[in-house]
């Protein structure tokens, strides 16, 4: 270790932190009592007051959404801040796509792994939809669904090539679909606005509601879903799409 | 209750294992790991917290007890943890391969971007 000095303030400074911890930890009134009205509220209320069975993805979508908002931007930055930082910068232009030079497969995948790949991705993507539209009615909605969703271009990679990966995911289609998905549900909160109440209040029909939920029950529950789900999805596949670029240059860069 | 404790001391002990890996680290990869072990405290932490004894996942499309359901707050807090979790340890991987573009070395004491 070449710093001694870093490690002595480092296990000050835990010692410190697991002390105080356990103290603070010791003085808590024990999770029977901790109990807010917020959650005994929501989980008696959000059957006949929202027409959703998933109390979670009525906090999520609802009740908290404002909140979700900001974590959605958060995810918007950071896909873009990671594609900024992995742009190509020292590719001439003209220069043709790495895996254009060596066309075929990416891996050497064998027969049976590209049998089984390609026989999993519609199943994939079937539950990937599954998940995002069913979000207020069963456990499930837009971030889950989207990340399932963004591993079926991943399947294809796998399988085959990273020019493949490429025609399934146009780049530029994928980033609009990002920047739909993450306007849409800036733009249903507005909606609310329009109508003299509140920024993000569900302002839609409400739909089935108690034994006969379904998937349009919830009002904006189910748009907003869908709206995170389409971004979730474009970011991961953009995220997706600059790594395996950067690593395929790199791949071609060092032969 | 005891069950609270204990998961109280593991979020600790995912927190200060973390925590050591990062002051450690000798590599920025690890490094981005270390960090999402010490966010694996947050959610350890808050589940216990938002459990409740013998309590269910709020969801009642077949459930009509809505009391014996544990909290939907921190689970709607957990799952946009877990999604912005998975993308900002993305940037902050692309900000390790930047740096290493850069300076040719994922060591954080050999890096020195204020060099020149």
């Amino acid at each position: 270790m070449r710093h001694p000095g870093r490690m002595g303030i480092f296990f000050v400074g835990a010692a410190a932190v697991a002390a105080l911890y356990a103290m603070s930890t010791m003085r808590l009134p024990g999770p029977e009592d901790l109990r807010g009205q917020y959650m005994r509220i929501i989980n008696s209320e959000c059957v006949a007051a929202r027409h959703v069975t998933d109390a979670v993805t009525a906090v999520n979508f609802d009740y908290r959404g404002f909140d979700t908002l900001g974590e959605e931007f958060i995810l918007f930055v950071s896909v873009m801040g990671a594609l900024v930082l992995l742009r190509q910068t020292d590719v001439k232009p003209g220069t043709p796509a790495p895996d254009a030079l060596s066309p075929g497969r990416a891996v050497g995948a064998s027969d049976a792994l590209r049998v089984w790949i390609l026989g999993m991705t519609g199943p994939t993507v079937l539950f990937g939809i599954y998940t995002v539209i069913h979000g207020q009615l069963t456990p499930g909605g837009g971030f889950q669904g989207g990340v399932i969703l963004a591993t079926a271009p991943l399947l294809m990679y796998l399988a085959e090539s990273f020019d493949i990966f490429r025609r399934i995911t146009s780049h530029r289609l994928v980033e609009t679909a990002e920047a739909i998905g993450a306007g849409a549900y800036g733009v249903i909160g507005l909606l609310a606005i329009f109508k003299g109440r509140e920024f993000m209040t569900n302002v839609f029909p409400l739909g089935k509601g108690g034994s006969d939920v379904n998937l349009f029950s919830g009002g904006t529950i189910p748009v907003i879903n869908l709206a995170v789900g389409i971004e979730v999805t474009a970011g991961f596949v953009l995220l997706l799409y600059a790594f395996l670029q950067e690593m395929l240059e790199r791949k071609e860069a060092a032969p | 209750m005891t069950y609270f404790y204990a998961a109280m001391a593991v979020a600790a002990w995912l927190f200060l294992v973390g925590a050591y890996g990062i002051v450690t680290s000798r590599n920025l990869i690890h490094l981005c790991l270390c960090l999402v072990v010490v966010q694996a405290s947050t959610y350890v932490l808050l589940t216990a917290v938002g459990y409740r004894p013998g309590g269910v996942a709020p969801i009642f499309i077949d459930l009509k007890e809505t009391d014996k359901a544990v909290d939907p707050v921190i689970q709607a807090l957990m799952l946009t943890d877990i999604v912005v979790e998975a993308t900002v340890v993305a940037l902050l991987l692309a900000i390790a391969v930047q740096i290493k573009k850069k300076t040719g070395t994922l060591d954080p004491d050999r890096v020195d971007l204020m060099h020149g």
